[in-house]
């Protein structure tokens, strides 16, 4: 590839009498391949771009959700050829994530819980790009993926239980800030707040995968967030990636903002995607806001990951429609006005609607949308409900899983021993008494230690 | 306790030959009436303090003022290492009224102050930039709000996300002599910037044998629990720091030290991590000195004088343990059994070691020589803290003057769990128990 577009741009640039010559300078494969000098040219030849223009983004749905009249016949079956039930399912995913978020973002309003970050605006990347992979298919995220783990099925208690760090959070133990969740059963690695990190860890998950009897037909998911491809592990775990191989997606969930910085302040050059061929790794930009182009095109690329044994990089172009977190106000940095209009013009959740209202037997109606949302809604303030009515975990918890193994090592099981000795002498006061009696088996579990 | 007095006004005013106070001069021990009155209401209700409640903080003009170690810049301009002018400490006319020429104080919390120090470097030192992720609009914690409207956005700017690349960005800026103020955003996410602090900034000069130094850089960091930070927005990264020298390591207590402190790390020629508790941005308020100030680094501060035993602390346990001493002297009516009367009156010397690294052994030793028991207490994990280098030199340096071995109260040596936070932190009550141990050893 890169040989084509130099001469295209040498073509361009270079209006030189010379006729442009390439000469192989090393005859070798592995050289040629460990050295850039594969070809030469005679005279300096400065690149910005290895693609002609900006790097289109696939998009098979207008923003009313109509099949656009471009798209080309085998894509346009590939679109017809989805299963109804995939269809169904991803809308009703999407449309879950809004309900949630905004009883889980506004019971942090109360007090309720101690944090909180929406999907908003970005749920026809998630779950279009969820629905595309396998059930088993091994998932790093950043934290805004939550609607992965709902398209697996992840039990909405487990979600509302690490949302309250009750007892029955199994992500967590309750040791994590709310939506840092994870599950080995959904192979979904568990959240951590700093960012980028997963993103050499999914190269090496991937790698792993090549040696993993019957995990052939798997690949590894890295998401992750424009602002998070600055950090240095975006450059490390990519080139990680092309060099060492295995079976891996790195999905950029473009959305515009890394908190109040804007794309424009995060990077110049043609977005994330340009930079996969830096790495000679095959990259596809995606209208991130069309999830039926998202789904098709994340299963383009996994499939080309798995027989390629390769990565390939997505660049999913949306906008956070909501703030960054609960602890953010994007008022202070962005126009209302601007959001509103986003959130008007191009919601994926509508487009996905009314495709499948337009469908010949129309797969959604109002019926079907109004008793949705009556039964998730119900279904959500259920397992709220009970979640915020359960205690934490045992306070034993604390010390557990710092390292592996039956015993706890010397410093911690001397540090809980004096947590037990201080609960026994001053756990009756009022300064602890309520606060030991949240946890799983008060204190009476810790005169157990 | 920790009052300020208008003794060593009277004092002042008996020294009309000397011009210059000397800040320590004025004991802590006696009260001012607006603090008499305070504690005349206390004996009566006494609620245990609180940040908000806190007389840590400086509520008056005149108590800001006498912040000791307190050093005037009123130079027009100020460059990173320049040397401050003759007799700069407090004088007699800094005290009148602000239109007969004193010096004014405004009320602050500690995220206006630290804004200040910014605003008045970026004033008085043409060649300083402030940056970093957010840095723009105002940041997150709203530490440089207005800055960039002010100064422009070639010297107050975003940078993309990448903790690595701002710390090492600031070594090119500091090695080719700008003065860079660099925000990493949360002290938790400070780890990639790790090699370039501690391998690049800490050792620029001693590598190129002195002929190079990033002493004109600072790295400012929120850092410490907040009640639901969890693993990631709740760590005391310092004691990782400790054993980078070159690197000096600063964590202030109150609007007025971190005023003070940040100008004087950022005009201190050696790289400085300042890091800023996040949960006093807010709670902390305090009357803060209007004019550009500087406190010592490498300067511990004891706030409350004593004989029986030293508490050594810096940040936020500072108002934990200001109010575990108070439920010591006056405990409630369910811990009342466990507290022995004779050690209800017990004379605490309360230090706040503020520079972590170089610290001021010697204000601690003096202390400890004095009580001979020392208790140190920080949020930071125990194995290898803060507090296991300070119980190493007391013991090496105050082995005979011990009665007591010196007691660590820290979070646990475990990640911090949010739901735990409670019981990770060293809260009163656990302060209160290791006064009463070491007193009892």
């Amino acid at each position: 590839m890169l040989p084509r577009t130099l001469a295209r741009s040498l073509k361009r640039e270079q209006p030189c009498a010379t006729p442009l010559r390439f000469a192989t300078a090393f005859s070798t494969s592995s050289i040629a391949r460990l050295s850039p000098l594969t070809s030469v040219s005679h005279s300096p030849v400065f690149i910005d771009k290895v693609h002609e223009g900006t790097i289109p983004a696939f998009r098979v749905l207008d923003g009313e959700g109509k099949l656009l009249p471009d798209v080309p016949a085998e894509w346009r079956e590939k679109v017809q050829a989805i299963p109804d039930e995939v269809l169904v399912k991803m809308y009703r995913t999407q449309a879950f994530l809004p309900l949630m978020d905004t009883i889980l973002s506004s019971s942090q309003r109360q007090g309720r819980i101690s944090f909180y970050m929406t999907s908003y605006g970005e749920e026809g990347a998630v779950v279009g790009s969820a629905a595309a992979w396998e059930p088993n298919d091994e998932v790093f995220a950043q934290y805004r993926e939550v609607g992965v783990l709902l398209w697996r099925d992840y039990p909405l208690s487990s979600l509302m239980a690490q949302v309250f760090s009750s007892v029955n959070d199994e992500a967590t133990k309750g040791r994590q800030m709310p939506i840092h969740y994870g599950s080995s059963k959904h192979h979904f690695h568990t959240i951590s707040s700093p960012l980028g990190t997963q993103i050499p860890q999914g190269a090496g998950a991937a790698y792993a995968l090549k040696s993993t009897p019957g995990r052939e037909n798997n690949c590894v998911v890295v998401y992750m967030g424009e602002g998070a491809t600055s950090e240095g592990d975006f450059h490390a775990g990519l080139n990680m990636a092309s060099v060492l191989g295995g079976p891996s997606i790195f999905f950029v969930r473009n959305n515009g903002f890394a908190i109040s910085t804007p794309a424009a302040q995060q990077y110049h050059g043609d977005g994330i995607a340009a930079r996969g061929p830096g790495y000679g790794i095959e990259t596809v930009r995606v209208d991130g806001n069309d999830p039926i182009a998202v789904y098709l095109a994340c299963v383009e690329a996994r499939k080309r990951a798995v027989e390629g044994q390769k990565p390939i990089l997505i660049e999913a172009m949306s906008y956070r429609v909501g703030h960054h977190s609960t602890s953010d106000d994007s008022n202070a940095y962005r126009s209302a006005a601007a959001v509103d209009s986003i959130k008007k013009l191009d919601s994926p959740i509508f487009r996905l609607r009314r495709y499948l209202e337009s469908l010949p037997t129309p797969l959604w109606s109002t019926e079907l949308e109004e008793s949705t949302k009556a039964e998730q809604r119900k279904a959500i303030m259920v397992e709220f409900s009970k979640a915020e009515k359960t205690k934490k975990p045992a306070l034993a918890e604390m010390f557990g899983d710092v390292y592996g193994g039956k015993e706890l090592e010397r410093p911690l099981k001397e540090q809980k021993k004096e947590l037990k000795r201080l609960i026994e002498k001053w756990g009756h006061s009022e300064l602890w008494k309520k606060d030991l009696e949240k946890f799983d088996g008060g204190k009476e579990a810790v005169s157990r230690w | 306790m920790f009052r300020s007095t208008s003794k060593a006004l009277l004092k002042l005013a008996s020294r009309p030959s000397t011009r210059t106070v000397s800040s320590s001069s004025r004991s802590l021990s006696s009260p001012t009436p607006a603090n008499l009155a305070a504690n005349a209401k206390a004996a009566v209700v006494s609620p245990t303090p609180t940040v908000a409640t806190s007389s840590l903080l400086k509520n008056t003009r005149e108590d800001a003022l006498w912040t000791p170690g307190l050093l005037w810049r009123d130079e027009e301009a100020v460059q990173v290492g320049a040397p401050p002018p003759d007799a700069p400490h407090l004088v007699e006319a800094d005290l009148q009224p602000v239109e007969a020429g004193g010096r004014e104080t405004t009320k602050m919390n500690m995220y206006s102050a630290i804004r200040d120090a910014m605003s008045i470097t970026l004033r008085k030192d043409t060649q300083s930039m402030v940056f970093g992720e957010d840095v723009f609009f105002g940041g997150v914690f709203r530490c440089t709000m207005g800055l960039a409207d002010e100064f422009g956005q070639e010297r107050v700017f975003n940078t993309p996300l990448t903790e690595q690349g701002i710390a090492g960005f600031g070594i090119g800026l500091a090695a080719m002599g700008k003065t860079a103020v660099a925000e990493l955003q949360f002290a938790d996410y400070i780890f990639p910037a790790f090699d370039q602090i501690v391998n690049e900034a800490a050792k620029y000069r001693y590598r190129s044998g002195g002929m190079f130094n990033v002493g004109s850089l600072t790295f400012r960091s929120p850092c410490s629990a907040v009640g639901h930070g969890g693993l990631y927005h709740s760590q005391s990264p310092e004691a990782f720091f400790l054993q980078a020298s070159g690197l000096k390591v600063v964590v202030p207590r109150s609007p007025i030290q971190a005023k003070g402190l940040l100008l004087a790390a950022i005009r201190d020629p050696n790289p400085v991590l300042f890091l800023e508790p996040k949960i006093l941005y807010r709670s902390a308020v305090e009357q803060v000195p209007t004019g550009d100030y500087q406190l010592p680094l490498s300067s511990a501060e004891v706030l409350q004088e004593g004989t029986d035993l030293t508490i050594v602390s810096y940040g936020p346990p500072l108002y934990t343990i200001e109010g575990a001493l108070h439920l010591l002297k006056n405990p409630t009516e369910d811990i009342q059994s466990l507290i022995p009367e004779d050690l209800r009156h017990l004379s605490v010397e309360l230090i706040d070691l503020r520079t972590i690294a170089p610290y001021d052994i010697e204000t601690v030793v003096k202390s400890v020589n004095k009580t001979g028991r020392c208790v140190v207490v920080h949020e930071a994990s125990k194995t290898g803290g803060v507090g296991s280098e300070l119980a190493a030199e007391v013991q090496e340096r105050c082995f005979l003057r011990l009665e007591a071995p010196v007691g660590r109260i820290t979070g646990w040596d475990t990640p911090f769990g949010l739901a735990y936070e409670k019981f990770y932190l060293p809260d009163q009550l656990r302060i209160l128990d290791s006064i009463i141990e070491t007193m009892r050893y």
